[in-house]
């Protein structure tokens, strides 16, 4: 109540300072104390570290007042960060990040909460997903691959294993869907976190993996893991050589192999509902400039990311397309929640 | 010889001015988070992480950054001894095994013992550590690549193995309280299906139970409820408090160096599979216990106990840090952390990171070496202070205490319903300590039970429900072998000694 | 059955460890009832999820079954105290202000909270004067603040007081 008051009051400040300096521009609102920037998921993982160069980005270039702080709530495969930030009705004081599971967590879990209780601000940028399979197998290319992988699936014990992070998440999905293209059944084994799975399939534990580019790309450079193709209907713009040999852009796509499955993952940050549209500008604002760093571009040609960015309308158009598609690619795999 | 050479570079690295003052800053900031438990090291290499972004871009910064942040690591490994030894409160995780002798010792009147004990034999852990990292690298970097989901699964059935079996409760009492740490750990997401178990429908029971606010209430609070029925002081008041003592038990450490030895072992081994600090630590308590000649007196006070958990967690936090180069996966949620400032500061943790960033890495493992070395330096000086803190009167510490466990368990998920826990956990390890239900295996379950179901099940999706995969490989089944050996050791003794006795 | 005379027993061990068995043995089949509602069979290719967790519940239900028979059997020998009335008054004298005090935490903030708990203790259970009071339970709520919110940015429950400070 007193929050919806101040803010409404605040609002109202902000309306008339804006009709009065129209041609300042500066920005109508800002922090008045420390925003909290939530992460729903544990420490070290893809979002996670997103998290962290973005406010390490803001304190060195001193793009805020306020300061900002990372906190990680990734209990319940992350239902815990969204759930507070629900509950937070009105808060322009806390910020958070995405990735799949906005959408996995709830359908597979049932905990009540959807993006619609979120106010979108910004896309950063979408994740990459890769097939990786160790260096020292024969499979130079997709094709290789399913098709070994289709000679093994009758039998259980001789399936392809296909390492993951988490259980029914991005990952998994993607298994689930090349399996329905091809016909090809995986045993998928799920693990902590993106570089266990890597190390794993170093190791020879299982036979392949989807992990993004950051996770793997050191085992890739050492000559220990070999991509096959990447899940994004355009190849990476990246051309400068990671290996010896190869660019990020020389990663074929599964489509041009002929394994039609994309994915996608989101890096975007979203706010509690019931903020003013002068906060959400701000941080809009905020994060623009974080983008045009050069510690920013540097993080995205490591990441080897997809840099759509958008925001306002078209970012919660796209959200809501890929919350369709994530309930059909769910429901086809059999992951809802009864 | 090469390794050597290398070495002397990175110290001449770490050796700057600057460095050792930002080693001493992170090792005393370590020290202060290892205390609280509510700061763990994860937080505060966190925290520090954006300062460190702009120190990276200067030359030579990448190694003053790690500097800090690892020293802030140190710190915190030695830290975490303290509230352990002296009010029966693990500051961390990997402390919990320290409280078992570390606290009886302190109620002995032998705090500054206890703490001398500890610090140095954590020293004495990391340094095993490091020369390991130094000269063995590559070959045990490899080694870490051999396991998969059975082998973790044996080396988590060997850590219980070594440490249950031989408690001098009722054995149906040991029973219960592991069982019950055991269905705590499954509360929360399951971690291969990813359904939510024994929540009831409660949101506050996603996260299930968290090991550290048990651990608080369990210990800390019990510990302090228990002390009420005494009446309102604490026992071991009466402390020494000079260094005299650092000296008095540094007569008597050698004594252990057996204990020592294998407890490096140990937790060199843990670090780098990496199974962490935490089952190392009671992997090492468990072993000595058995192996001592003392072994019968465990648990009353014996600075063995005190030896064997706090040099496995060392050596086993130190090596941990060799996966995390070499491979890119942490061994603790610190080790995370720094591995995400790694990322930051535009190096990439993977095989290559020794060839490519010779001045870093080197100087990083020189800054091993000194950090410890300044980490002993600033926790034995304190040895008195820390031991002095015993002094204050009951009714002033008591409520600090009670203010800084719940600050603890708040932080672990930002939540007050983990305070309410916290107390529940309080009034249970009362109980349970008057009724002889021993709270060790409780605990260990509750660490272990989570990880410990999740590589068993990964192991049979791999196995496809053949249980002979945990024989499947000389390594595995070594690890397996040697986890049932160590089960029935106290049977066989007891057959031993009946047939003797015939 | 009851006629404990030394001193004042407020619960006898037996009681106690009746109660506790019975806790368990319910925490058990608490356990179980839920495994099964996950499924608790080993299925195509592995343990379901609510495998492990069915059989600890059954194990769980098992020892303290035994614990309770164990506790009923020496009712009749053992008559010793879990705990005398004093005893229990203490504890109970530092319980129910803690529990108050996690009450507090939520409207008042944990500073405030923790001050009011500190204070309350000194004053009532160590008799120490007012000034000494006062300063430890301010000037240890003023350090942490500084640790956690200044220092280490760990964000922790702040009320009323910290907004009118402009501090939250």
């Amino acid at each position: 109540m007193r929050a919806d008051t101040r803010n409404r009051l605040r609002a109202g400040l902000a309306a008339a300072v804006l009709a009065l300096a129209p041609l300042t521009g500066f920005a109508a609102w800002e922090p008045t104390k420390t925003v909290e920037f939530i992460v729903p998921a544990g420490t070290g993982g893809g979002a996670d570290q997103m998290a962290r160069i973005i406010q390490s980005i803001i304190a060195k270039h001193n793009l805020m007042k306020q300061s900002m702080v990372v906190v990680n709530k990734g209990g319940g495969a992350g239902a815990e960060g969204f759930l507070d930030v629900k509950g937070a009705k009105g808060d322009p004081h806390k910020i958070i990040i995405t990735l799949s599971n906005l959408f996995t967590t709830p359908l597979a879990t049932g905990v009540p909460f959807n993006w619609r209780d979120l106010t979108p601000v910004q896309m950063m940028a979408l994740d990459q997903f890769v097939l990786w399979v160790n260096a020292e197998t024969p499979y130079k290319t997709s094709k290789d691959f399913i098709n070994e992988g289709k000679a093994r699936s009758a039998d259980p014990a001789k399936r392809f294993k296909m390492a993951g992070t988490g259980s029914k998440q991005e990952d998994q999905i993607i298994t689930v869907a090349i399996e329905q293209k091809t016909g090809l059944k995986f045993t998928y084994i799920p693990f902590k976190g993106g570089g266990d799975v890597a190390v794993q399939l170093v190791g020879k534990h299982v036979d392949s993996s989807v992990n993004n580019p950051i996770e793997a790309v050191a085992q890739w450079r050492a000559g220990k893991l070999r991509p096959l193709c990447v899940f994004d209907p355009k190849r990476m713009p990246y051309k400068t050589k990671v290996t010896d040999t190869q660019a990020w852009s020389d990663i074929p796509t599964c489509k041009e192999q002929g394994l039609e499955v994309d994915y996608l993952m989101l890096r975007g940050i979203f706010m509690a509902a019931g903020v003013t549209p002068e906060q959400v500008q701000y941080y809009v604002d905020v994060l623009k400039k974080v983008r045009e760093t050069p510690d920013w571009k540097d993080f995205m040609e490591k990441g080897a990311f997809n840099q759509t960015a958008l925001n306002g309308k078209e970012y919660a158009d796209w959200v809501a397309k890929e919350e369709a598609r994530h309930v059909a690619l769910m429901k086809a795999a059999g992951f809802i929640a009864k | 010889m090469e390794e050597f050479q290398s070495l002397m570079q990175g110290f001449v690295i770490a050796l700057s001015l600057k460095n050792v003052v930002l080693m001493f800053a992170g090792v005393i900031l370590g020290v202060i988070i290892g205390v609280l438990p509510g700061l763990g090291g994860a937080n505060g290499v966190a925290i520090l992480l954006p300062l460190t972004f702009s120190m990276a871009q200067s030359p030579g910064g990448t190694t003053s950054a790690i500097i800090l942040l690892s020293s802030i690591y140190w710190g915190a490994l030695f830290g975490g001894a303290i509230t352990s030894i002296l009010f029966n409160i693990p500051g961390e995780p990997w402390s919990v095994a320290t409280t078992f002798d570390g606290y009886p010792l302190a109620q002995n009147g032998r705090a500054g013992a206890a703490l001398t004990a500890a610090f140095t034999s954590s020293f004495v852990g990391a340094l095993v550590a490091v020369i390991m990292i130094t000269f063995l690298s590559p070959v045990v970097a490899k080694f870490a690549l051999e396991f998969g989901p059975p082998e973790f699964f044996a080396v988590y059935l060997l850590t219980f193995c070594a440490f249950v079996g031989m408690s001098k409760e009722s054995p149906f009492k040991t029973i219960a309280s592991m069982m019950l740490g055991f269905a705590m750990a499954a509360v929360g997401t399951d971690p291969v299906t990813g359904a939510l178990r024994l929540t009831f429908g409660h949101m506050e029971l996603l996260n299930g139970f968290d090991f550290l606010v048990a651990v608080i209430g369990l210990f800390g609070i019990g510990e302090i409820l228990l002390t009420l029925e005494e009446g309102l002081e604490f026992r071991g008041t009466k402390a020494k408090l000079n260094l005299r003592v650092v000296l008095d038990t540094w007569k008597e450490l050698p004594r252990y160096w057996l204990t020592s030895l294998r407890s490096a072992a140990v937790g060199c081994f843990m670090g780098i599979v990496p199974g962490g600090a935490t089952p190392a630590s009671f992997m090492s308590y468990g072993v000595a216990r058995r192996f001592s000649k003392d072994g019968e007196k465990f648990g009353t006070g014996m600075v063995e106990g005190v030896v064997a958990p706090e040099t496995a967690a060392h050596a086993a936090g130190t090596s941990a840090l060799l996966p995390m180069l070499t491979l890119g996966v942490p061994g603790s949620p610190t080790a995370a952390v720094l591995l995400g400032g790694l990322l930051i500061w535009g190096l990439q943790p993977g095989p290559l990171l020794f060839v490519e960033q010779k001045d870093f890495v080197w100087g990083l493992i020189a800054s091993m070496y000194l950090g410890n070395i300044a980490g002993l330096i600033v926790v034995l000086t304190c040895v008195p202070l820390f031991a002095a803190i015993l002094r204050i009167p009951f009714a002033i510490v008591a409520p600090v205490i009670m203010v800084i466990c719940a600050i603890g368990a708040f932080t672990v998920h930002n939540a007050i319903f983990d305070v309410w826990m916290m107390i529940v956990f309080g009034i249970m390890g009362y109980v349970f300590k008057k009724l002889n239900y021993p709270l060790a295996p409780l605990v260990l379950a509750i660490v272990l039970g989570d990880r410990a179901e999740a590589s068993f099940r990964q192991a049979m999706l791999v196995s496809q429900g053949d249980m002979s995969i945990f024989f499947s490989t000389p390594l595995v089944g070594v690890l397996t072998g040697l986890a049932m050996f160590l089960l029935l050791w106290p049977v066989v003794g007891a057959l031993r000694t009946r047939l003797k006795g015939r | 059955m009851s006629e404990g005379t030394s001193g004042k027993p407020a619960i006898k061990t037996r009681t106690m460890e009746i109660a506790v068995a019975a806790f368990v043995l319910l925490c058990g089949a608490l356990v179980i009832y839920d495994s099964a509602r996950l499924g608790a069979k080993w299925g195509e290719d592995g343990p379901q999820a609510g495998y492990f967790p069915f059989y600890i519940g059954l194990i769980l239900c098992g020892a303290s079954v035994v614990n309770l028979f164990g506790a009923l059997a020496a009712a009749r020998r053992d008559n010793s105290e879990f705990v005398e009335l004093g005893k229990l008054k203490l504890v109970f004298s530092v319980l129910i202000p803690t529990a108050v005090y996690a009450g507090l935490i939520g409207p008042l903030g944990l500073y405030v909270a923790s001050s009011v708990f500190i204070a309350f203790f000194m004053r009532w259970l160590g008799k120490y004067a007012w000034w000494l009071v006062a300063a430890v339970s301010i000037g240890n709520s003023v350090f942490f603040f500084i640790i956690f919110e200044v220092w280490f940015k760990i964000p922790l429950p702040k009320g009323p007081l910290e907004s009118a400070l402009g501090l939250g």
